[in-house]
């Protein structure tokens, strides 16, 4: 019988080569990472451990991605313990304002295909884009991968998704991600992996395949795999030894196949409370918003600065409105200096933040008060997420730049003038 | 293993569909780690009044997908520290869900109790048997029991004193 990536994964790392779904493994992780908010109790479970050693130091990695550079006395100090940490137990720590978990990993390279992958963060399962099975857990947890360089795992059942045609004019990939999530409802991928691929898939750069995969955790997805090919390589830094590419058995056993041909999607806006509540952004146009926000693991790539920007050519943010970008990395940020996006952002009147996970919970910049409305391309649109009392609208950047600029929630398509071409 | 049976009694709190660990632990209270601070601010995003009015051993019950969204175990640890002793959904996300259990919490799936109880009622269950009981109506449900090695985190109190455990009877046996 054939196998799913997700059975060749954890069973070839557990000893056990052909496992069923169902089938509780005992699986070795290749790499660990834990972030600013996990960290603080996942090193006081770890000091109830009574260990002298992290099980190998070279597979552990932390980032401070939530609270940085320290934004509260409280987060400086749990930054210094982490750090203090680190350097006991011979681990590594991304700088302050290197950015978010899951696109500095895949900027290092240091997801592999093949790897078994934890993090502390849900949207690890962004990862899964570099070939590789990744999944989140909690800090108690990870003080016990640390502990024992393990985890136990039930193999999922898998269900495959594959997507063709070519985006329309305006339809971005966050679009693609709320369809999906709309597909499937907050829960309809729950204890399953998801097998992303086809030509639209193949299509699109590393940075886009993540900003989908990353939202495959608001259906409960376990972990999302793309197939590394080229693309993954180039971005991951060319080909490593032990790097290994997992494909599905062609008699693979699925829970369920689906195919879309995304040619005819429109703009999607996620209305509040969940980011499954995706509705056609005719439906909710003309709602006033009092901030528009790019951010997150998903939503703050240089192709969202990009799009952006060009947006914004030749125009400005609205009066009533606060434009907060904070790109995911900080080579985002770099690359973003040296082409000019950065002033052309500030000069729209946008506000740029230093690289962080920033408006996606309202992590000290960004927030909302009781009854204001933000559109935002983050992961989340929960209620309170930005501050109590405040909605969010999930959409794309083209969707939340147009809304930018005209102070209520805007298809990009009606600012999309006659020959331009979209980047 | 031990063969102390595990039996948890305690009234019921109940909450509806995609509870998120956003609303059982919001994220300005992301940097607070003491146990005192997270209790004190247990579900402050869905009902404040929850973290003056719950009682030790009370049981948190929700519908589907409890514990949505962000790994915070800031949330988890906040029902624990409030003194929850079992959260009973009708199911759950999965960091959540063995969050829970890491810190020591019975994370149960009875979707027909969930229907069927009222705030306010108390429910006695047996984790070993995988039987819970409305004590006003007596009616029983049944759910599928965790596995073994789960039911011995609950026994000794979270992943922490399982790993203790572990590694003592790993010395002892090398002795």
């Amino acid at each position: 019988m054939g196998l799913t990536v997700v059975q060749k994964i954890l069973g070839a790392k557990a000893g056990q080569p052909s496992p069923v779904p169902g089938q509780i493994l005992d699986v070795p992780v290749d790499l660990a990472v834990i972030h600013d908010n996990n960290g603080p109790l996942m090193m006081e479970q770890f000091a109830k451990l009574q260990i002298d050693a992290v099980w190998d130091p070279e597979k552990v990695w932390f980032v401070l991605d939530h609270h940085s550079p320290a934004t509260t006395f409280r987060a400086a100090e749990h930054h210094r313990a982490m750090r203090e940490f680190a350097a006991r137990y011979g681990c590594r720590v991304f700088p302050n304002g290197r950015g978010v978990m899951h696109p500095v990993i895949a900027e290092e390279g240091l997801a592999r295909p093949g790897f078994v992958v934890a993090g502390t963060d849900s949207h690890t399962v962004g990862q899964g884009v570099c070939g590789c099975f990744a999944t989140g857990i909690g800090s108690t947890e990870m003080a016990g991968v640390l502990a024992t360089g393990k985890v136990w795992l039930m193999v999922p059942e898998t269900v495959k998704v594959t997507l063709s045609g070519k985006l329309s004019p305006g339809v971005a990939v966050k679009d693609i991600a709320l369809f999906l999530l709309h597909e499937f409802g907050p829960q309809g991928l729950n204890y399953m992996a998801l097998e992303l691929g086809g030509p639209l898939i193949d299509a699109l750069s590393l940075d886009e395949r993540m900003a989908v995969a990353i939202m495959g955790l608001e259906m409960g997805a376990k972990n999302v795999f793309v197939a590394a090919d080229e693309e993954t390589l180039r971005k991951l830094g060319g080909r490593r030894d032990g790097d290994w590419f997992v494909t599905p058995d062609a008699d693979a056993i699925y829970k369920e196949e689906r195919n879309y041909d995304l040619s005819n999607l429109e703009p999607i806006v996620a209305t509040p409370c969940l980011p499954t509540n995706g509705v056609p952004v005719q439906a909710v146009a003309g709602t006033r918003i009092d901030q528009a926000t790019l951010g997150s693991c998903s939503g703050a790539f240089y192709h969202d600065l990009v799009q952006a920007a060009w947006i914004l050519e030749n125009r400005h943010v609205h009066p009533d409105v606060r434009f907060v970008i904070v790109p995911n990395t900080s080579q985002v940020v770099e690359k973003a200096a040296r082409s000019g996006l950065i002033e052309k952002l500030i000069q729209a009147g946008a506000v740029i933040s230093s690289p962080a996970c920033g408006t996606c919970a309202g992590y000290e910049v960004g927030c909302l008060a009781p009854g204001q409305v933000c559109i935002s391309t983050t992961t989340r649109n929960l209620e309170g997420r930005m501050g109590q009392g405040g909605q969010i609208y999930l959409a794309s950047t083209l969707t939340v730049t147009a809304s930018a600029v005209t102070g209520v929630i805007t298809d990009p398509r009606e600012l999309m003038g006659g020959d331009s071409v979209e980047p | 293993m031990s063969l102390k049976v595990i039996m948890i009694k305690g009234q019921i709190w109940k909450f509806g569909d995609n509870l998120s660990t956003d609303q059982i632990l919001p994220s300005r209270f992301m940097t607070h780690t003491k146990p005192e601070e997270l209790a004190a601010n247990c579900m402050a995003g869905v009902d404040p009044e929850f973290a003056c009015s719950v009682h030790p051993g009370d049981i948190v019950v929700a519908g589907i997908n409890l514990g949505y969204g962000s790994s915070r175990e800031q949330a988890p640890q906040a029902l624990k520290h409030a003194g929850v002793s079992a959260v009973v959904a009708a199911s759950f996300a999965r960091i959540f869900y063995r969050n829970c259990y890491n810190l020591g919490i019975p994370a149960i799936v009875c979707p027909a109790f969930v229907a069927e109880v009222n705030a306010g009622e108390s429910a006695a269950i047996n984790l070993e048997d995988g039987v819970i009981t409305n004590m006003k109506t007596a009616k029983q449900y049944s759910f599928v029991k965790p596995p073994a090695f789960l039911l011995e985190y609950i026994r000794l109190g979270g992943l922490v004193p399982y790993l203790l455990q572990v590694t003592a009877a790993t010395e002892s046996e090398n002795r």
